[in-house]
């Protein structure tokens, strides 16, 4: 054992830091998909899947393998490369955006000292997916859906943006790290929570989950901007659009409910390790999700550009001047 | 100047390990899969019938000014970052500055919710 070249060496352990992210993360996802349909069946009254492996646990990997073996379709009207690039941009930039998460103190990929603006970066070329497949299907209910789903997420992006604003203006760094430290006394959620509520549902337009769904609405434009995938390439979609929810939970625990740190800086909560708190949290933020979805009708499309731009962006812009004057008037200002 | 590119390595690798596990999972099934396409499976989705024409033609303009109103406020967002950050360091000239700007946009929103920009029936 000589010398072993210190930049490949340094180059293993950043490969191992990635596949410690990736494969549990898609583990997360598959399950996701599980909690989901147990969660909604347990709202409903139903069992939910209980048939492959014990109580379905296989499930997610049964629907995985199912849709490997599907034949891809790629449509004669389509504009084929674009057509087979989408859903590869949604999967890589659903990946691409953990590389800044902080799971503990000190336990994050890239240490950025620009995390937030990199997440919003990546966030927003999320559309570009979504426009791309909508596109290149040449079909017009793909088109419709990607046009609709195009206009919610920007809408929404804009209110994201302000209530990040008023949680840095809180913190003074772009780093998630000192965001989550500077939640040592009380987390964000709190002091910031009408902007905690917008953040939210903002993000569950931005993902288009229910109950702002319309992209995908079922009864008017069958699945949306993905009508007309199938097989592997409707699965990177659906992988990417889930990886994206635990993405905007993990996100959201770190903007407002600190990150990895226990509720209160007590005995027995800080024996339990910070990962798991983080866990905790996006668990939870990740249920609401799923309740949501079990239990509210779908927005009208009028309805939801409505609260999007009438409501959440002068509120959260007002939040922002409130934050910051109040901040400067009481010498709050993080230095 | 080295440092600094270092920290986006890690990025940069994860970005290429993101495009091969996505390329492969694409090709996987492309070999696994039977292919057997013809005419009518490959036709865009109408319900059923034969689609009358394709998706290239006019679309609803509303949608051009969202996009349009995004740019506006997206850019404001992101002229507020360094803005909120440094907050400390600029003292009452910087945040009275950023409070007129912001006044700025806010006539501009109230114009724009007037004319009915925001308007979806």
């Amino acid at each position: 054992m000589s010398a072993i070249d210190p930049y490949i060496l340094s180059g293993v352990i950043i490969v191992a830091q990635i596949l410690a992210i990736v494969v549990p993360l898609l583990v997360a996802v598959a399950y996701l998909t599980y909690a989901e349909r147990k969660v909604i069946g347990a709202i409903q009254l139903r069992k939910g899947p209980n048939v492959v492996g014990p109580f379905g646990l296989l499930q997610p990997f049964a629907d995985g393998i199912k849709l490997l073996a599907k034949e891809t379709i790629l449509p004669a009207g389509a504009n084929k490369l674009i057509f087979i690039l989408a859903p590869m941009l949604t999967f890589i930039l659903s990946l691409i955006a953990w590389a800044v998460i902080p799971f503990d103190d000190g336990m994050v990929l890239a240490d950025i000292n620009v995390g937030v603006l990199y997440l919003f970066a990546i966030s927003s070329l999320g559309v570009y997916g979504v426009i791309m497949a909508g596109w290149a299907s040449n079909s017009k209910y793909a088109f419709l859906g990607a046009l609709r789903s195009a206009a919610q997420m920007v809408s929404y992006e804009v209110s994201l943006g302000f209530v990040i604003i008023s949680v840095l203006l809180c913190v003074g760094s772009l780093n998630l790290s000192d965001i989550v430290m500077a939640q040592k006394t009380v987390w964000f959620a709190i002091p910031l929570f009408p902007m905690f509520v917008v953040f939210f549902i903002s993000v569950l337009a931005e993902t288009n989950r229910a109950p702002f769904d319309l992209p995908e609405g079922e009864s008017e434009l069958v699945a949306g901007y993905f009508v007309e995938y199938s097989s592997m390439s409707f699965a990177l979609f659906f992988l990417g659009e889930y990886a994206n929810m635990i993405l905007m939970s993990a996100i959201t625990a770190v903007l407002f409910l600190g990150g990895w740190l226990p509720p209160i800086d007590i005995a027995p909560l800080n024996w339990i390790p910070g990962p798991i708190w983080f866990f905790l949290k996006i668990a939870f933020v990740l249920f609401f999700f799923l309740w949501v979805r079990a239990t509210m009708p779908r927005y009208r499309y009028d309805q939801l550009m409505r609260l999007g731009w009438k409501v959440f962006l002068p509120l959260s812009l007002f939040w922002v001047v409130l934050t910051a004057g109040v901040l400067v008037t009481f010498g709050l200002v993080p230095a | 100047m080295t440092e600094l590119l270092t920290e986006y390595l890690p990025i940069l690798i994860f970005l290429m390990i993101a495009i091969g596990l996505a390329a492969v999972m694409v090709i996987a099934s492309l070999i696994v899969g039977t292919q057997r396409p013809d005419s009518e499976k490959l036709s865009a989705y109408e319900c059923g019938f034969e689609a009358f024409d394709d998706s290239r033609g006019q679309f609803d303009v509303r949608f051009y000014l969202v996009a349009i109103l995004f740019i506006i406020f997206d850019l404001e967002v992101a002229f507020l970052f360094p803005w909120a950050i440094s907050l400390g360091e600029v003292g009452a000239f910087g945040f009275w500055s950023m409070m007129v700007f912001l006044g700025v946009l806010t006539v501009g929103f109230i114009y724009e919710w007037n004319k009915g920009a925001l308007e979806w029936e």
